[in-house]
């Protein structure tokens, strides 16, 4: 019988989340049974809002801002609510006419979704900008929907790379069209810090979503890197401990496990993406050697996270090769998304010009720090006997 | 065995795992997600279609210890189902949706694709027991609990589906299952049991025809006569009534005799219901079609049928031909076309017919 607390052979599902360093959980483990709130003016709180400060500190060494631009909240999700909806506010109460937000059709939901309730029970216009099979943006596109309006744009927000099919945006091209308008950009990180090289300076957004789950640090736990000149409409009012845009009593042990993975994440960048970039070609390679009709989703391997292989297998149900992988300890996801607990064909893949029927035989493996050779020859030794079943479950 | 549970979400399915995993078995749970837009939590009487019924599933399989996954069922489900359901009241008849689900879904859509992943059979929480025949076939009889016995919905599979089904439950009382759900941990113990169509919210079956049928429906209105042609009433769709139905018929006046009237034909086309006593309800003969047979095709047999589920089983003679042909030894009362005459042999299921006319 198979247990579900065996223990995977293989986890491929890293873009889901990635198992804690040892660092973060060190860092973790330091605080976890110290008092101090950070907010208290005694030695306990002083003692806890220096490490809430030092791990703020590392964090904007490491990604290229200042300290005092990292506001930290509980994880990619609010990150983005809080850019979108914040700095939707902020800008249209400078501006009336400043009603329409630019994004892209293969936004994460935590983009997507606050912005429909924007459009829903506030005055905002969502434009989705299209992208090609490659699910890169048509940056025509976004100029051409800029230079309509200008002065109707209240924010653009473009993701730095995509969750599931892992292609990286021309995040420059955004920001140079935005700043011949004054407008500001927002971009989500989450897939991209740690797994290419993201220098928030440099790159002139003027917010970026990051989260610690997804580059080794702890649930729960992540950060709107936000320009000090850039006014943000908070979302979560009480206490204002972060810079008056959120509120909320700070958790030390998870900053610190936060900070501890961020620069641990940034620092081994290079080498360990070269690493997993190595093995997700090996993976890509041979499981297309097995499987000669399965096929690469997105873009050309150095224009994509190199831990991302999306891979169609035609004439499978994508439920179906996950099942049969997860039976024999090799986890990944498909090329749906969950909603309301009913898998529905991906947006992402739709965006991209995939049918339903391509959507729905999808699976993303997605590597990370612990992936290894062993990782990719398990799936290499399943994958073609697990699509031959999968296509008889079909007939 | 490798086994494929179908859990709902409620206690018998739950049950229904539990014991396939301890007799050994190599047991996956699925849920089957049969709505595209699934309500969040339960109302009313239903039962299993809601993503507080999945995470109760889910939940289940946990305690069990067996691996748990959400099939997404809704487009075969919406068009073998839901789109039969509609189009046969629009026709002025009463479909059971449970039996066409048993026959398309749940022992067809899902048993074959379980099939083609490696699987040996499909265990359910239904309440009805398989046991090998003389000659070698298996046999589907009444379980134990003759209150929960659920073997008129089964009456619709065949030899093929009955040799991969296995329905742990048949030999239980609901109260012994209440008791061992508890005892095994499982919190949806207590959870109770559903009884409407799963699709239909509040069982209010009128209403959810009339919002969706939209077009389809043959009418919107017509006159409810009795059987001289008089004119009683008026209402707002044949949809809304079942042959034999006594209740909501919104009559201003009372027969000329006093008795209670009954709903004793529809007429889709011009939009006719008609009433009457209930004496002239009684039916001793139904042409079947579409049969389904458990095992050997019988050409004649003194058996008795059942017409509904939970319905009293009545002593008949029936013999296949063209059609399955059943006369009744004792009148029957508010047959409705569309529904299903499942035919026994003692207790062993022999199969079922989609009643066509009654006489």
């Amino acid at each position: 019988m198979t247990h579900p607390d065996a223990g995977p052979t293989a986890y491929l599902d890293h873009a889901a989340t990635t198992p804690m360093v040892p660092a973060a959980v060190e860092a973790m483990r330091d605080h976890l049974l110290a008092v101090g709130n950070a907010s208290s003016l005694h030695a306990s709180g002083r003692r806890a809002r220096r490490v809430v400060e030092e791990s703020r500190e590392t964090i904007a060494q490491a990604l290229d801002c200042r300290p005092g631009e990292v506001v930290f909240t509980s994880g990619g999700t609010e990150a983005d609510n809080l850019a979108l909806k914040g700095m939707f506010w902020s800008r249209r109460g400078e501006d009336p006419r400043r009603t329409r937000i630019l994004t892209t059709a293969i936004e994460h939901h935590a983009v997507l979704d606050p912005l429909h309730w924007l459009v829903e029970a506030d005055d905002a216009r969502a434009e989705l900008l299209p992208v090609d099979d490659r699910a890169l943006l048509d940056v025509e596109a976004l100029r051409a929907s800029v230079e309509r309006d200008p002065d109707s744009v209240a924010l653009i927000s473009v993701m730095w790379a995509n969750n599931e099919v892992g292609t990286l945006q021309p995040i420059d091209e955004v920001v140079a069209i935005a700043a011949e308008h004054g407008i500001p950009v927002h971009t989500d990180a989450v897939q991209a810090v740690g797994h290419v090289p993201v220098d928030f300076a440099a790159c002139g957004v003027d917010a970026l979503t990051l989260t610690g789950h997804k580059l080794g640090g702890p649930y729960g736990v992540g950060a709107l890197v936000v320009r000090r000149e850039v006014s943000v409409s908070p979302l979560v009012h009480g206490g204002g401990q972060e810079r008056d845009i959120r509120s909320g009593t700070l958790d030390t042990p998870a900053i610190a496990g936060f900070a501890a993975a961020v620069e641990l994440a940034v620092k081994q960048r290079a080498e360990e993406a070269a690493r997993i970039a190595a093995l997700r070609d090996d993976l890509v390679r041979r499981v297309i050697e097995v499987v000669p009709d399965a096929h690469l989703h997105g873009a050309a391997p150095e224009h994509r996270l190199p831990g991302n292989a999306h891979l169609g297998f035609p004439g499978c149900e994508g439920d179906s090769l996950l099942m049969l992988l997860d039976a024999r300890g090799i986890e990944c996801s498909t090329g749906s998304a969950c909603s309301a607990g009913v898998p529905q064909p991906s947006h992402v893949l739709l965006a991209m010009g995939c049918t339903d029927e391509a959507a729905r035989h999808s699976l993303r493996f997605t590597l990370g720090h612990t992936s290894t050779q062993a990782d990719v020859d398990a799936v290499v030794a399943a994958i073609g006997p697990v699509v031959e079943r999968a296509r008889a479950a079909r007939r | 065995m490798r086994v494929l549970a179908a859990m709902s979400g409620g206690v018998d399915s739950a049950v229904a795992a539990a014991r396939a995993a301890e007799a050994g078995h190599d047991v996956t749970g699925i849920h089957l997600a049969l709505s595209r837009n699934p309500a969040s939590y339960r109302s009313g009487a239903r039962g299993c279609c809601t993503i507080e019924d999945s995470n109760d599933a889910r939940r289940a399989a946990d305690v069990i210890g067996i691996p748990f996954y959400v099939w997404d069922l809704s487009e075969r489900f919406h068009e073998d189902v839901v789109e039969d359901f509609m189009d046969e009241y629009a026709a002025g008849r009463t479909p059971n949706p449970c039996l066409r689900c048993n026959e398309k879904i749940k022992f067809a859509a899902v048993l074959d694709r379980a099939l083609g992943l490696g699987f040996d059979a499909v265990a359910t929480g239904h309440y009805a027991q398989l046991r090998t025949g003389p000659d070698g076939l298996v046999e589907m009889h009444r379980a134990i609990d003759h209150g929960k016995d659920q073997s008129y919905v089964l009456g619709v599979l065949d030899q093929e589906q009955l040799r991969h089904s296995m329905f742990p439950l048949g030999g239980s009382t609901k109260a012994d299952v209440r008791r061992e759900a508890a005892e095994r941990g499982l919190l949806v113990a207590d959870k109770p049991d559903s009884h409407d169509i799963c699709f239909v919210a509040d069982g209010d079956n009128a209403g959810w025809l009339r919002e969706k049928l939209g077009d389809r429906a043959p009418n919107h209105g017509g006159t409810i006569v009795d059987e001289s042609g008089e004119v009683l009433g008026e209402h707002a769709g044949t949809y809304g009534f079942t042959i034999g139905q006594r209740k909501g018929l919104r009559i201003g006046r009372p027969a000329a005799d006093g008795k209670p009237r009954f709903v004793l034909d529809i007429e889709p086309v011009s939009g006719t219901v008609t009433v009457g006593p209930r004496e002239r309800l009684a039916v001793r003969r139904l042409r079947g079609i579409r049969p389904r047979w458990c095992g050997t095709v019988p050409e004649r047999l003194e058996g008795t049928v059942q017409l509904r589920a939970h319905g009293e089983e009545l002593p008949a003679r029936v013999s296949v031909g063209e059609s399955v042909d059943i006369e009744l030894l004792e009148p029957a009362y508010g047959v409705a076309p569309g529904q299903a005459a499942v035919v026994y042999d003692g207790t062993r299921v022999v199969g079922s017919a989609t009643i066509e006319a009654t006489a």
